[in-house]
């Protein structure tokens, strides 16, 4: 007999009853909630005429509709003070655990959560945003629902899901100096597409993996969504169970070395089963920027804007040979110029080559041109040296305290450019003092950035932190589709050294070739 | 609570065949701050619909009076993106009762299902014959027989068969809902609980 994945291992112990023919219904045991897709579970509640069944494990925080500058005032659009009022009032009157904006405890969720010692290994973790994938860095499952299932787990702490297929990525090798994990998951989402992994749940292995601190894990597993798997995990071993140490709520539960001992388990077994695995090397892998509205246009920051048939080869090489049994190309029309790399697979399904076809087929080319187009870029253009008008160090995805260490050792001793606005918008209260004590915002405020207040911001810019149309913004967050950070927007995706070589450069710029000290 | 059944749906329908069509264009963030349901199908498609100064853009589909319909045909990786179920509420608030596409993005469909709303995923050959057709023929008739799981365009002998989970094709067949189908659970989620602790 086969073993079992890490996935089957947590998802099986979750199982309350599975219903002929269809979903499991699944226990969860944290549900994190924010302002935004939860008012109308809470109302649904209240037509039912029933409560929460397990407040204990819902945590509630102010984040995505909130300001980041002038937080001890009201929130001065008066729709947007009604949605956080309505939150504050819900978890008043059902006694949820909430952090409301200014708390020392505040900030967005998928920061939170981690650094408070909710999301623990092992666990089910849903929340109403698809980056709920974050959490999977701790070897949880741990994903994004619709308010609908924000409902179903308030009233009920359970859900009625699917198993989905499971994906195993396998990253050997080391990062290069001056690249970052954001990098290695912009460039596995340009191989595998931005539909590459829909209906999977997706395991991230291997030496390169081992190696990232839980921060950067936390960035590959938040951006799995980005390729539309339903979330991303990797096991937990010694960085995870130092990094949960540090914490006190943690560490000082007398069960928590016995915890840690359990928690020992929690990998895949040898010969499990996986409906798919993918291999990369690490050390292959470039700064990465995005070029396009999807996070699958990606392409290494020196690199050339590929023709519409040769998309999803995020360094314009060849793809090595596959070593399994299968097809060794993610995608089909792929330029082969160059030295070997990325993908190798197998066992490739049925909607996998639909999706392939789909790539190739003229709609999916028109809605590549188009997107081109509302970037103002077009195929064989080179991004470097390319002006820019915004900067934005922030978001679940890379506002962590490592980030601001990144950005603010690569920008140390310089100065903004002239003409750049940049919002640097720390994770969490948590991460904004650490930062302060650490010298990163002096080190900041001498290069000429000013450090905002937490909050999701211009990641999504439902606050006033929108980017003006027209203008490019490199963006250390997830999404660059069209207008998300304010209608016309350009986004341009990367980790926090490409961004920090853009804000003192003014340009589009390969960080290696700034002078600076890690 | 009983939701809208759905059974055989014969409608007109809307073509936008573009892929990747990401849940921020379904209805952008700056309109989430309401805490209802209702009233965002006025928004669905904003920013291709509306110009900055809220006045139609000509060219784009849903102000074509010619396209008309409760099915809208769109491409691949439909509802990528962000869970906002906003979207969802987008769509059926302006009228639609069924999404037809190659894939669709998890997340949207489970909400979609939630809300009713029928999602169809049928080949990607099926799907380029059938949005070329409703694109060069507006006011052509497809019918979706959920019960059958057939979606056909009975005047030009155009079918194809679609997958559907059998718990979720008699929820939305009956008009059940799945939280009160949890709730009827409580007493096994307790035992299971029970079962963790000891």
């Amino acid at each position: 007999m086969s073993g079992k994945t890490l996935f089957d291992k947590i998802w099986d112990a979750h199982v309350v009853s599975t219903i002929t023919g269809g979903p499991d219904v699944l226990y969860i045991d944290r549900h994190y909630i924010h302002e935004v897709t939860s008012p109308q579970a809470f109302s649904g509640l209240v037509q039912r005429g029933i409560g929460v069944f397990r407040p204990e494990r819902t945590i509630a925080t102010a984040d995505h509709n909130i300001p980041t500058i002038n937080q001890h005032l009201p929130i001065a659009d008066p729709v947007s003070r009604t949605q956080v009022e309505t939150l504050e009032e819900n978890c008043r009157t059902t006694g949820i655990t909430y952090f409301p904006m200014g708390d020392p405890g505040n900030g967005i969720v998928h920061v939170t959560g981690p650094e408070q010692g909710y999301t623990l290994p092992g666990m089910t973790i849903v929340c109403g945003d698809s980056h709920t994938s974050t959490h999977g860095a701790f070897g949880t499952i741990a994903f994004g629902i619709g308010t609908s299932e924000v409902e179903m787990v308030l009233a009920t702490q359970c859900l009625l899901q699917s198993r989905p297929k499971q994906m195993r990525i396998n990253v050997k090798g080391k990062l290069q100096e001056g690249v970052t994990s954001k990098d290695l998951i912009l460039y596995i989402i340009a191989s595998l597409s931005a539909g590459g992994a829909t209906g999977y749940f997706v395991e991230y292995a291997g030496e390169a993996v081992r190696k990232l601190s839980m921060e950067s894990r936390m960035t590959i597993c938040n951006m799995s969504i980005e390729m539309g798997a339903r979330g991303g995990l990797i096991a937990p071993d010694e960085v995870t169970f130092n990094w949960l140490a540090q914490i006190p709520s943690v560490s000082d539960n007398r069960e928590f070395s016995s915890l840690v001992h359990q928690w020992h388990s929690l990998r895949s077994d040898r010969g499990a089963h996986f409906d798919r695995e993918v291999s990369f090397d690490a050390s292959e892998v470039p700064p990465m920027i995005t070029y396009g509205t999807s996070p699958g246009m990606g392409m290494a920051v020196d690199g050339v804007i590929p023709s519409p048939g040769e998309a999803g080869t995020p360094t314009g090489k060849k793809q090595q040979q596959s070593s399994g049994t299968g097809m060794a190309t993610t995608g089909n029309n792929r330029s082969s110029s160059g030295t070997g790399t990325a993908a190798a697979e197998n066992n490739r399904s049925s909607s996998e080559t639909n999706m392939e076809a789909a790539r190739s087929n003229p709609s999916a080319n028109g809605s590549y041109l188009k997107s081109l187009d509302y970037m103002g870029f077009r195929p064989g253009m080179k991004l470097l040296g390319h002006p820019i008008d915004y900067v934005f160090l922030g978001s679940c995805t890379n506002g962590r305290i490592e980030d601001l260490r990144l950005f603010a050792a690569a920008v140390a001793g310089k100065k903004k450019a002239a003409g750049v606005t940049a919002l640097i918008v720390p994770g969490s209260q948590q991460v904004a003092r650490q930062a302060e004590k650490e010298g990163l915002t002096e080190t900041l405020r001498l290069a000429g950035f000013e450090m905002r207040q937490p909050g999701c911001s211009s990641c999504l810019a439902m606050n006033e932190d929108k980017i003006p149309a027209g203008k490019y913004a490199v963006s250390t967050s997830n999404r660059n589709f069209e207008g998300r950070q304010g209608p016309g927007a350009r986004t341009l995706l990367a980790g926090p050294l490409v961004a920090a070589a853009a804000a003192v450069t003014g340009r589009i710029t390969d960080p290696r070739e700034l002078n600076w000290q890690r | 609570m009983n939701r809208k059944q759905f059974t055989i749906l014969e409608s007109t329908a809307v073509p936008l065949p573009l892929a990747n069509i990401d849940t921020d264009q379904i209805i952008p963030a700056r309109f989430l701050s309401a805490t209802g349901r209702d009233g965002f199908g006025k928004n669905l498609f904003r920013d291709w619909r509306y110009d900055g100064d809220g006045k139609p853009i000509p060219g784009f589909v849903l102000n074509r009076p010619e396209y008309r319909g409760e099915i809208l045909i769109t491409g691949s990786n439909f509802g990528c993106g962000s869970s906002r179920e906003h979207a969802v509420w987008a769509i059926t608030g302006h009228g639609f009762r069924a999404v037809v596409s190659d894939s669709f993005a998890d997340i949207f469909m489970n909400n979609a299902l939630n809300n009713g709303l029928l999602t169809v995923t049928v080949t990607p050959e099926f799907l380029a014959q059938l949005t070329e057709l409703v694109a060069a023929t507006p006011g052509t008739m497809v019918r979706i027989d959920l019960p059958g799981q057939v979606i056909s365009v009975p005047g030009a002998g155009m079918q194809s068969g679609f997958p559907v989970n059998p718990f979720r094709k008699e929820c939305l067949i009956r008009g059940l809902d799945n939280i009160d189908y949890l709730l009827s659970m409580k007493e096994d989620i307790m035992e299971f609980e029970k079962s963790r602790q000891s």
